[in-house]
């Protein structure tokens, strides 16, 4: 665990504690909506660490195209959607970027498309919202979901297709509304992906965000979830798998700035195939106005073969001692060869061995899915992987 | 009539020092309807033969033979073996996160049979093999010997055994770190698969405890990897007298 009061320089800058590990004080991060704000992307800063930057796909650069691919709900069922102007109050409510690919989105997208649950209305099934990109070009779009007070409400975000994108998502949820929102980013070979999720909890909200990263070169999701009054609760959780080649990265930032609320991240990926690189930093801060506090982070990665690499880097801050609880795990290991020659030692051959295990591992995210036709998507996009890495 | 043969089996094992031999020439048949005990001293490469007829990647074979009805189970692959009629209780259980009890039963006994078990009959003799070795239903939600005692462990590997109905059955060291109770329980299960299924078995311990339970027909004293002494169920009474100091001092 890492614990850190100390004020960073104004959100640029990195600094090291005790074993090389990287602290950053979360509570002075720089955001801004302009791009001309930040200073060019660098390996120096923390954010960029881990990333290959020359798989920023001009991403990070000003004058991004606008989201030309297809947008939309598959079914309406009441929910109301449009395309917004900046002038729209919703526009930035939830949020403000914190690194250039999500400046530059931000400034590229002149309109934010707009999925809006009505307030004291309750969604019974999970809508879906599929994107489906057409192009190579470097696109930038804008979503913002609201889910009204007192509402219940579920989206699925689906990002399929080929593309090359930077992508702002604002999640609004007001005071005592539910949303569950899951983001799927199973992109088709060669797209790039950099997104940045803004969730804010209103009084009493609650949210269950999901994230499932599995197809597309480099994929970067960064949610951060903001507390806006008291009492809201927030589940964090990921799932990833990294195939050869395959870049992954999340970046979570839960931020408790007001009292008695609680979080929960729950990340777990799998790895296989030389230079699968996943990345996954989990941020919780907790400031010294939010008394009663309860928290607790966890990411486990599984490699299943040589050659990959798996980063897994928990930062808790904490500024006040009056909290109910906050705690972290995390733990990368290796497909275990005894495992392994259990399961065989009982008939089951060594590709389902695997496949009994990788899926008994990410179960735990799976089962939060409360959609059966995502469930059997998923659990079908998992075993082809398994399958084409030839085991 | 199944019949499991190992013939002047030398088997090796990598370590830090080198390559080291554990088993130097055993010679040993098993016949379905018999118990035969495996006893001998801590390091007399006793576990090193289960895993070896099982087929673990640690152990190489440099020399002899396993046979099982005359195919050869050393070209088998690890499930391969196990799908021609091997089994293996384990001394250490290894714990299957995120995979159920139930689950993973069932897809032992779907690779083993070929195809899926009724689910009706699965279901009831799954239930009775539990009450009779006094694990609670709900064991078949949890994941696999994940949290499990050592004592639960080791049920699970003679619930498996009834499950799945090998024809031979390899036992290691079942019987340690079990008390009295449990160890009754667990012999019952032995004994129960044995009769009902006419299985062989091979039961692998260092103490002559479980013989109370399990009537062995054969009993092979094991000394510095090979066989040094075999005979009936006496031969089991004289090593609870005198220990193993006279073989271990020759």
């Amino acid at each position: 665990m890492t614990a850190s009061t100390q004020a960073a320089q104004h959100g640029l800058s990195e600094h090291s504690h005790g074993y090389g590990v990287p602290v950053q004080t979360r509570s002075e991060r720089f955001s801004s909506t302009k791009l001309a704000d930040f200073a060019a992307v660098s390996k120096r800063e923390e954010t960029w660490r881990y990333f290959d930057l020359d798989k920023l796909a001009g991403l990070d650069q000003a004058g991004l195209a606008e989201f030309s691919g297809d947008i939309g709900l598959t079914e309406t069922n009441g929910i109301t959607t449009s395309w917004v102007g900046s002038e729209n109050p919703a526009f930035g409510a939830a949020g403000a970027p914190e690194d250039q690919p999500s400046a530059a989105a931000w400034q590229s997208a002149s309109q934010a498309y707009l999925v809006d649950f009505a307030p004291e209305t309750s969604f019974e099934t999970l809508a879906n919202l599929a994107v489906v990109g057409t192009s190579s070009e470097a696109e930038a779009l804008h979503l913002i979901v609201r889910a009204g007070a007192g509402s219940k409400a579920g989206l699925i975000v689906n990002h399929t297709g080929t593309g090359n994108l930077g992508e702002n998502v604002e999640i609004v949820v007001e005071d005592n509304a539910n949303l569950t929102l899951i983001s799927v980013q199973n992109w088709s070979k060669g797209s790039t992906h950099l997104a940045s999720h803004f969730i804010k909890l209103g009084r009493n909200a609650s949210v269950k965000h999901i994230v499932v990263t599995l197809g597309g070169d480099v994929v970067r999701v960064n949610p951060s979830a903001v507390f806006a009054g008291e009492g809201g609760s927030v589940d964090l959780y990921g799932l990833y798998f990294a195939d050869a080649g395959q870049y992954q990265e999340h970046r979570l930032f839960v931020d408790h700035a007001m009292a008695n609320c609680r979080s929960r991240v729950t990340y777990k990926g799998a790895l296989q195939g030389e230079k699968a690189h996943t990345v996954w930093v989990g941020d919780v801060l907790i400031r010294a106005a939010a008394e009663g506090t309860d928290t607790y982070e966890l990411n486990r990665n599984l490699l299943l073969t040589d050659g990959a690499r798996a980063d897994s880097v928990p930062n808790l801050e904490i500024e006040t001692g009056q909290i109910e609880g906050a705690g972290h795990a995390s733990a990368s290991g290796r497909f275990d060869d005894d495992q392994l020659f259990y399961l065989q030692a009982r008939g089951i051959s060594e590709y389902e061995a695997r496949q009994l295990v990788v899926r008994g591992f990410l179960n735990e995210v799976i089962q939060q899915i409360d959609d059966e036709a995502l469930v059997a998507e998923l659990t079908a996009a998992v075993e082809a992987k398994l399958e084409r890495s030839g085991s | 009539m199944a019949i499991l043969q190992i013939k002047n089996l030398h088997v090796t094992v990598e370590t830090e020092q080198g390559t080291k031999e554990i088993l130097k020439g055993v010679d040993l048949t098993i016949r379905s309807g018999e118990v035969h005990a495996v006893m001998g001293p801590n390091g007399s490469g006793k576990s090193t033969l289960a895993y070896s007829i099982a087929g673990h990647p640690k152990y190489t074979v440099t020399q002899g033979e396993i046979t099982l009805d005359g195919e050869n189970v050393l070209e088998m692959s690890v499930d391969e073996r196990a799908r021609a009629g091997l089994f293996l209780a384990m001394q250490y259980p290894v714990e299957v996160p995120g995979v159920s009890m139930s689950n993973f039963l069932r897809t032992a006994k779907t690779a083993i049979d070929g195809q899926a078990p009724a689910i009706r009959n699965w279901i009831k003799d799954l239930r009775e093999s539990m009450e009779a070795l006094k694990m609670d239903s709900s064991f078949t939600e949890r994941n696999v010997n994940e949290g499990f005692s050592g004592g639960e462990k080791k049920r699970h590997e003679i619930l498996q055994l009834e499950m799945l109905k090998p024809k031979f059955a390899i036992l290691d060291e079942t019987d340690s770190g079990l008390d009295v109770d449990a160890l009754k329980i667990v012999s019952e299960g032995v004994n129960r698969a044995h009769e009902t299924q006419n299985n062989g078995v091979l039961l692998i311990t260092h103490y002559t405890r479980i013989l109370r339970y399990i009537q062995p027909d054969f009993v092979h004293v094991f000394v510095a990897g090979q066989i040094a002494e075999q005979g009936g169920r006496e031969l089991a009474d004289r090593l609870e007298a005198e220990g193993y100091d006279r073989y271990v001092k020759a």
